[in-house]
């Protein structure tokens, strides 16, 4: 940023951390490496069903260096955890649900002795029948993954009704039915899950952790292990990725056990590759089956859906994730009619969370090939037909909410419509190279921003003038890579009228900051940022009126905040900050101000089983173009081009606004193409990046990202939350050019050259 | 055993088993850690240095690989206070978001720019393409290499 001139909003600028993270310089939770620290690491199951016999620890104990080998037995409270089920062991005691599961727990001086004690523990797994499919799960003699359970193996049925579906069939000119299928994605961010903790004499447990939430982590481990929460302490510095997967509890449990039972040390965990690739979350695989129908004018009419989610071994927030799901099942368009049934069950595979686009993605890959469908049956363009059906603002959705927040579906779809990758498209694929076929395909999507009801979403933001004139925001939700620290610090610089150069943004820990809730649901800048734009007014009010009583000035009109001082503009007299500072008390200094996000107040009377997160009131809206040329030979996929267009509200930076669109295709485009962590009963068969593969700068091509500007009136400064929206184009876009291309629809993501090949020899027949 | 080699310009001796990782002996034993680890068998890059200039992983590298030779981190390309022209492009074209694929992205193209200061667009993919990054799509970071380039050029042939 230009230091002479007060920063401001809307304008391109870099980010405030850039230069630290450039030079290496910034320290993650991984770089830490304190003075006599230890190493920790757990074992893990390597069965994906079994009761648990014993675990013999005696020949890990005697190796050198090894200072305690733990196991159920010596988990203090009631050694689960769970952001809303609590039905996460720390340790397996009596059975294991996936091959990820922690068996027990090993505390040594060095890595190499913790490894070795890893391996030279002897665990005891009668193996069961494991469940590895949602069908297996569902069957009614089906093993039990948590026993005792009366709902079987389900974690979360609902239905969401609007209409009556089944009875709207008939007045259908046209009606289409599939059933589609999204794998199971890793996150893949690049610092693996990670931490640090010290238990100390005064009986307070300090951690430096990886984490999307470390207020709600100081829960989590309260609750498994009978901790007194507020004797936690965490830290979350930036954070090398997270999408989803940092939040909720990785390393913490283990840490935190690991840290009581060797009281006074340092303790390090971090998981390796192939360790965050069996145990760390992943998103649902998704079964979904459609059926929809149209009038003979194009008006959607009719949808009935029934959608299957397999959150794994432990709920996470599956139930949560299949709500979002239920909710956005029939695309940002009106229906009059809707019958949306979900499933989400327990399956011994790896345990499925919360990610980027959370439920969303998965149903946009079947709404958005199912209005293609619709189009094509009742012979209608089918930009127009999207563009005839979209949500305004007012309309009711699907769930019978009615949209009062800002709605740019119509917008963002016009805007892709005048896009020359659209109006060119057919020049474009006639000029397909031989043996290869071309094919443009569009989505139109939408992505809930918040928690949603009974899940409170509140913020609060603290910030301060310090002794020196210079501003301290205090953040209270974790930087995972986003990009909000550096926003926190743009906003507050833009309503107090500083140059970059003053302002300073504090990582959370929960000492310092305030809970804010957790670095997700695209609500990060959303809350935290309504409730700094507040603390900003109230210190910019104590700060004029202090600077008005030095100068002798009763008119606050005429004073203001320039870089560095606050002016009295008619005489040009001005009071520099750091001494404004010192006539201030400490207090007057800080300012605070909580901030909770409005819901949904008219409920609707349907989605009965959604009990938390169900419905919203703000969403994120776009439209995706994408170019795909396909070689028929060896049925590789090459995504040439891609557009998007974007409604996020108003746009405070734009580099920012592009970084999230830009990573969220290409997470989208690596899910559409080659992304799938494969479990054959239940043992992962992707353990590492060279088998779990993401997209490289080979694979993504140049991203258009333009956006259209709605106003949020309720969010900070005009804006909504872009976090998740663009992961979801890329999927039903690509999908809808290969079928472009091909003559053919393929309902199986990911598109892996075998099945195109597959799908060319079946146009071909 | 006992090696030596130049860091960032400065010669450093130090006592080490012979199959110690280098990316240990740099972040854990040196305190260096803007090189960074992200799977330890090859694959991400992030954890690319320059070795005699010429970018290696120093996941993949031990001790006694290292010893007599020069190297340089991340914490070697900002010279006296002044960021490195690629490190000042990725700054200013949003090239950074989590920033933890950034050291290894700033190695790979750094070592791109000295072989060929006008690389193409496919040249600078495929020079990068053994460095993963999750968060940014790439479309960032090939734009910081190319406006360096251009900056580069500017300086040398001023108009
Ligand atoms: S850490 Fe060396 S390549 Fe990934
Ligand atoms: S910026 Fe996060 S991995 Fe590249």
């Amino acid at each position: 940023m230009n230091d002479s001139q007060p920063v401001r909003l809307g304008e391109r600028t870099s980010r405030f951390d850039a230069a630290a993270k450039v030079c290496g310089a910034e320290h993650y939770a991984i770089d830490h490496y304190p003075e006599g620290f230890v190493w920790a690491g757990a074992r893990r199951a390597g069965v994906a069903h079994g009761l648990l016999r014993s675990v013999e620890t005696a020949a890990a104990e005697r190796i050198p260096g090894v200072l305690r080998v733990l196991t159920a037995r010596d988990v203090p409270g009631t050694n689960r955890y769970g952001i809303i089920h609590k039905d996460t062991p720390v340790l397996a005691d009596t059975k294991v649900r996936h091959a990820g599961d922690a068996v027990a727990l090993v505390v040594a001086e060095t890595k190499e002795a913790m490894q070795q004690a890893l391996a030279a523990l002897v665990v005891v797994i009668d193996p069961l029948p494991p469940v590895c499919t949602v069908d297996a799960a569902l069957a009614p003699d089906a093993p039990l993954v948590h026993e005792g359970r009366a709902e079987g193996n389900v974690l979360v049925h609902a239905v969401i009704e609007k209409g009556n579906a089944a009875a709207a069939f008939a007045a259908c000119a046209a009606v289409v039915e599939t059933t589609f299928h999204t794998p199971v994605q890793a996150h893949a961010f690049l610092e693996t899950e990670n931490g640090l903790a010290r238990s100390n004499e005064d009986g307070t447990l300090e951690m430096i952790v990886s984490t999307q939430a470390p207020f709600r982590d100081r829960f989590e481990i309260s609750h498994a292990l009978g901790i007194p929460f507020d004797r936690i302490v965490i830290t979350a510095p930036y954070l090398g990725g997270g999408f989803g997967g940092k939040d909720g509890a990785t390393v913490q449990c283990l840490l935190a056990l690991a840290a009581v039972s060797v009281p006074g040390r340092w303790i390090k965990m971090v998981w390796d590759r192939e360790e965050n690739l069996l145990a760390g979350y992943k998103r649902h695989g998704a079964r979904l089956e459609y059926r929809a129908g149209a009038l003979g004018d194009g008006t959607l009419h009719a949808l009935e859906c029934r959608l299957y989610y397999d959150t794994g071994a432990y709920a996470h927030l599956g139930g949560e994730v299949l709500g979002l799901g239920m909710e956005h099942a029939a695309g940002p368009y009106r229906i009059g009619n809707a019958h949306i049934e979900g499933w989400c069950v327990y399956t011994n595979n790896p345990v499925a969370g919360a990610m980027r686009a959370f439920g969303v993605c998965q149903v946009s890959f079947a709404f958005e090939q199912i209005m293609e469908l619709l189009a094509e049956k009742l012979g209608m363009d089918p930009l127009a037909f999207r563009l005839k059906n979209a949500l305004l603002k007012g309309d009711v959705n699907a769930a019978s909410v009615r949209l009062t927040t800002s709605t740019g579906i119509v917008e963002c779809l016009r805007k892709i419509g005048k896009h020359p990758l659209w109006l060119n498209r057919e020049a474009w694929k006639a000029a397909a190279p031989r043996h290869k076929k071309r094919g443009i395909g569009l989505a139109a999507v939408w992505n809930a921003m918040g928690y949603g009801k009974n899940v409170r979403d509140s913020a609060i933001a603290k910030i301060a003038l310090g002794e020196d004139g210079g501003f301290i925001v205090t953040n209270g939700v974790a930087d995972m890579g986003q990009g909000n620290a550096s926003t926190f610090a743009q906003i507050a610089a833009a309503l107090l009228g500083q140059n970059a150069g003053r302002m300073r943004v504090i990582q959370p820990d929960t000492v310092s900051a305030l809970p804010s809730g957790s670095s997700s649901a695209g609500r990060t800048t959303y809350a935290y940022g309504n409730a700094l734009v507040k603390a900003c007014e109230e210190l910019k009010h104590r700060m004029i009126n202090r600077a008005g009583l030095i100068l002798f000035v009763d008119d606050d009109r005429d004073l203001r905040l320039v870089p560095g001082a606050v002016e009295h503009a008619p005489s040009g007299r001005t009071i520099p900050l750091d001494r404004l500072a010192s006539f201030m008390k400490p207090e007057e200094r800080i300012s605070m101000h909580h901030f909770v996000t409005p819901v949904v107040t008219d409920l609707p009377d349907t989605g009965k089983g959604l009990a938390y997160g169900f419905p919203h009131l703000f969403f994120a809206y776009g439209a995706h173009c994408a170019a795909v040329e396909i070689d028929l030979l060896t049925g590789i996929i090459d995504v040439a081009a891609y557009a998007t267009v974007t409604d996020g509200g108003r746009v405070l930076n734009p580099a920012l606004f592009e970084q999230q669109i830009e990573g969220g295709v290409a997470q989208g485009i690596g899910y559409a193409l080659m992304e799938e962590c494969l479990a054959g009963e239940g043992i992962l068969r992707t353990p590492n990046l060279s088998t779990y593969i993401i997209p490289t700068a080979l694979d993504i091509p140049s991203i258009d990202t333009d956006w259209v500007e709605t106003d949020e009136t309720s969010g900070p400064l005009g804006m909504k939350g872009v976090g998740e929206i663009a992961m979801n184009g890329p999927l039903p876009a690509i999908a809808n050019a290969v079928a472009d291309a091909l003559g053919t629809r393929i309902c199986h993501a990911p598109f892996r050259p075998e099945r195109i090949l597959a799908a060319i020899r079946e146009s071909m027949l | 055993m006992k090696i030596s080699f130049t860091l960032n310009g400065a010669e450093i001796r130090m006592e080490t088993a012979p199959d110690r990782r280098v990316v240990d002996i740099l972040r854990e034993d040196l305190g260096l850690t803007g090189t960074k680890e992200g799977c330890g068998t090859g694959e991400c890059g992030a954890c690319t240095i320059l070795l005699d200039g010429v970018t290696k992983l120093s996941c993949l590298m031990l001790a006694a690989q290292i010893d007599g030779r020069e190297i340089t981190t991340i914490e070697g390309m900002a010279k006296s206070g002044e960021l490195h022209p690629l490190q000042e492009a990725f700054v200013e074209s949003g090239a950074v978001q989590c920033g933890f694929c950034t050291p290894g992205m700033v190695m790979a193209g750094a070592a791109l720019l000295e072989q060929n200061p006008a690389p193409s667009d496919d040249a600078i993919r495929t020079a990068l393409s053994g460095n993963l990054c999750r968060c940014t799509g790439y479309q960032k970071i090939i734009d910081g290499v190319k406006q360096c380039c251009r900056k580069e050029h500017e300086k040398k042939e001023p108009s």
